[in-house]
């Protein structure tokens, strides 16, 4: 075992990579079930972005347009969800669990002709001289553009809801849609939006995967990050800083469990690839758990029909 | 003078209900108009067309002569017009200030908007924090943050469904003080109740709906309460036929019972005490949320608490479960009919067998008796007048008051010890009402000891014994109602104790059962 081997700053640098896709996806979930919206389809959302991202970006070689057409289909995925729940009132769980399975399906047919096929190169933004800093320019200035994006959506997200009347407005649908229709807001058109953008994060979240992590195309290559996402809203008190802490300490355990795992520890490989599930889980739940944490919208989940 | 709102033939019809007929009515300017009638007589409905929230299906509408149609709240609001809503339509997580402004078109800065609240609540008497956060505060708060939202706007109508329903009766002085000061501004009310004591209190002007139309206009000053009674119910309403009775023995003891909350916006028990004896209806008087659906779940057994601390009979139940208290004689039926009391997609039969299984013997070693069931379920329904097709009509396919009197008929038909009910007639109407009232009347008079929570004072002057109120989950010591007048019952309900000489039976000073050692 040699544990000299593990650089603290490169794990990190690293752990913010690996954290990127569960927290694009976590933040746009946070926006929708602020909404008062519960949609279990972010893996399928993820899994979509993930190849249309990855289709766009090889044959145009370009990563920025890989992204944006991930977040089109994410969006355009999640639209249907918005269809069905918001305009056919259809249940939200069932929905969003179909749009899972869906979207998994739907990935693996795009995908077919890209299995196999290499990725184009992202570098890192150049920061110029920030890059060169010691420590502080490998954990913080030689990321790839998408980091900082994602950083800067969280930011926007949490300024936006507290500090801005479309988000006093979309966090009053999600705690009561009665009062919020009864004031004369479109509760529906709102809700439709809010589940376009968390559509548009998911695709974001999973081209990260496809485009910078892998960078290749695999079926199933979410692997789950979209139940993970789903769960760190929850466990976060739907607040955005805290889905940000959520992400990074599951990014950091997973590059520690790869590092530990290449150094030679003597415990199972099994056991070390749960920890980080595990482990976020025990910290969210007892960081959830401190009196009047809990900050769920009252009307989360529940359908809105207009009566009149 | 030019009206400030008329309205001309209104009508709108809902799938199977024409919710308003030919409806019209004129507003002045400097009035307080009432629009009276009983629950379902289209009242919501007229008021909704006024604020835009829906468009009516012909007549129309003049505001001060021009021609009205507003198709959204904002264009109401944009004219004048401004609506406080009976059930508020208000945010529980956000604070007073963020309420305001949603309310609003064009709202100022937060911080603007605090001072402006904090400055316009003490000119109309009506103290608000803006930064509190309003799932904390009381129902009487809660209006003045709708209230005040309203006011900011400046309207020349300000529309108010149903304001005091949740108020205790020194909170409505307040409030129709603060009403009268608007109206010496000149501005105009539109003041839907079906109370008749404080329409006639308040208000210059009365329409009356029955069933969707306009049956009547009177002057609520001059008017008698009977004359808009038998208006707006269609027939003069009948006192309710009591035997005077003996109160029997004590049956059941409540000592020091306490719950805790279970979620930060609920309200705890705290410390209570009464007796109810055989035959005596005790009415527990309280306003909205101190504490009426722990204390009616304390008592039926949803919520266990500490073995002694309820005692039936000399049998400590605190720690049974509702079968077990069912299966000793104390039934209950708490306030929300369709989903607590009644399981709603499910037929009466079976909505009878899930209570009545025990005690009426409807089930023998696990399998149930349908026949006996449905025997049963009939019974309740020609016993109690419950208008529906038969037993295997499904609860949510009854009318709030019909279905009301099934929930009370199947209760009362298994021969309680004590029942214990929680808003009998909350949302009935007045006929239904009548009928439920009398039945739990006949039950007392029957020796069973009948517990009423409600926030109806006029319906426990009507039906109890003796009174206690509910405050922050605090019960006061219980009186005779004959002995209490309404300015005392006032004091109570707002957690006051009152001067009085008449104290009855605190189980403390009670001589207790062979079965009741003192804690």
């Amino acid at each position: 075992m040699d544990l000299s081997s593990i650089n603290l700053f490169v794990l990190i640098a690293s752990l913010m990579v690996s954290a990127t896709p569960i927290l694009l996806a976590g933040i746009g979930e946070l926006v929708v079930e602020k909404s008062g919206v519960l949609n279990l389809g972010v893996e399928g959302m993820m899994i979509t972005g993930a190849v249309c991202g990855f289709a766009i970006a090889v044959q145009t070689g370009s990563a920025g347009l890989g992204f944006i057409a991930a977040a089109l289909g994410g969006a355009a995925l999640s639209l249907i969800f918005g269809f069905l729940t918001q305009v056919l009132m259809s249940n939200q769980v069932a929905t969003g669990l179909a749009l899972t399975l869906f979207g998994l399906g739907l990935s693996a047919l795009l995908g077919q002709g890209f299995i196999g096929v290499k990725g184009i190169d992202v570098g890192p933004v150049p920061l110029g001289p920030l890059a060169d800093i010691p420590g502080l320019g490998i954990v913080l200035f030689r990321h790839d553009g998408m980091v900082y994006v994602s950083l800067l959506i969280v930011a926007g997200v949490w300024a936006g809801l507290r500090y801005t009347r479309a988000g006093l407005i979309l966090r009053a649908v999600g705690e009561s849609h009665n009062a919020a229709h009864a004031l004369g807001y479109p509760v529906i058109r709102i809700r439709l939006a809010a589940i376009a953008f968390g559509g548009a994060c998911a695709g974001l979240g999973g081209a990260y995967l496809s485009i910078v992590r892998v960078p290749q195309w695999t079926e199933g290559m979410t692997a789950g990050a979209g139940w993970i996402a789903l769960a760190l809203v929850v466990f976060a008190s739907w607040r955005p800083w805290r889905v940000l802490a959520g992400a990074y300490l599951f990014g950091g355990l997973t590059v520690l469990q790869l590092n530990l795992q290449a150094a030679g520890v003597k415990v199972p490989v099994e056991v070390l690839s749960m920890a980080p599930y595990l482990l976020t889980i025990v910290v969210l739940v007892l960081i959830s758990s401190g009196k009047g944490a809990s900050g769920a919208p009252a009307s989360l989940g529940t359908r809105f029909h207009d009566s009149g | 003078m030019t009206a400030l709102l008329e309205i001309r033939n209104l009508r709108k019809a809902y799938p199977g209900v024409v919710a308003n007929d030919d409806v019209s009515l004129t507003v002045q300017p400097g009035e307080i108009h009432a629009l009276l009638g009983e629950n379902g007589a289209g009242k919501s409905t007229l008021v909704k067309a006024i604020y835009g929230l829906i468009a009516p299906d012909q007549g129309q509408m003049l505001w001060q002569g021009q021609l009205y149609a507003p198709r959204a709240p904002n264009m109401a609001r944009a004219t004048g017009v401004a609506m406080v809503f009976q059930h508020f339509s208000l945010f529980d997580a956000l604070n007073v200030a963020e309420n305001v402004a949603l309310g609003m078109d064009h709202p100022p800065r937060l911080r603007d908007l605090s001072t402006e609240i904090a400055r316009v609540s003490t000119d109309y008497g009506l103290p608000l924090d803006p930064n509190r956060r309003v799932g904390d505060l009381s129902a009487g708060e809660k209006q003045r943050v709708e209230i005040i939202r309203c006011l900011l706007q400046k309207p020349s109508l300000l529309i108010m469904d149903e304001p005091t329903s949740v108020l205790t009766p020194q909170e409505a002085e307040t409030l129709f003080a603060a009403l009268h000061t608007l109206k010496d501004q000149g501005k105009s009310i539109l003041y839907i109740s079906h109370k008749l004591k404080e329409i006639r209190a308040l208000c210059d002007q009365a329409t009356i709906l029955r069933h969707g139309k306009v049956v009547g206009t009177a002057d609520p000053q001059t008017a008698t309460a009977a004359d808009l009674a038998e208006l707006m119910v269609g027939t003069r309403p009948t006192a309710i036929a009591r035997q005077v009775r003996a109160m029997g023995d004590p049956i059941l003891t409540v000592q020091k019972l306490s719950l805790a909350p279970r979620s930060d916006n609920d309200t705890p028990l705290r410390d209570i005490s009464f007796v109810i004896r055989a035959g005596e209806i005790l009415g527990i008087g309280g306003v909205a949320g101190n504490g009426q659906d722990a204390l009616l779940a304390a008592l039926s057994g949803e919520r266990s608490s500490q073995g002694d601390s309820i005692d039936l009979t000399g049998t400590p139940i605190g720690a049974l479960g509702p079968t077990a208290r069912r299966a000793l004689g104390l039934l209950s039926a708490p306030e929300e009919r369709l989903g607590h009391a009644a399981a709603p997609a499910m037929t009466l039969t079976e909505n009878t067998a899930l209570t009545g299984w025990d005690r009426s013997s409807l089930a023998r070693g696990g399998w149930l008796n349908w026949g006996k069931a449905q025997q049963l379920a009939q019974d309740v329904i020609t016993r109690f007048d419950v208008r529906t097709p038969g037993p295997q009509a499904v609860a949510q396919s009854l009318s709030g008051g019909n279905l009301q009197k099934f929930v009370m008929g199947r209760e009362i038909l298994q021969d309680p010890k004590v029942l214990v009910v929680n808003q009998p007639t909350w949302g009935v109407d007045a006929a239904a009402a009548a009928a439920i009232r009398q039945a739990l009347t006949d039950l007392a008079d029957q020796g069973t000891a009948v517990i009423v929570i409600s926030q109806d004072l006029d319906e426990l002057t009507e039906i109890a014994d003796t009174f206690a109120a509910l405050n922050e989950g605090r019960l006061s010591p219980t009186h005779p109602m004959a002995d209490l007048t309404q300015e005392q019952i006032g004091l109570m309900l707002g957690g006051d104790t009152p001067i009085m000489c008449s104290e009855i039976s605190p189980p403390e000073a009670q001589n207790p059962g062979p079965a009741l050692a003192a804690p």
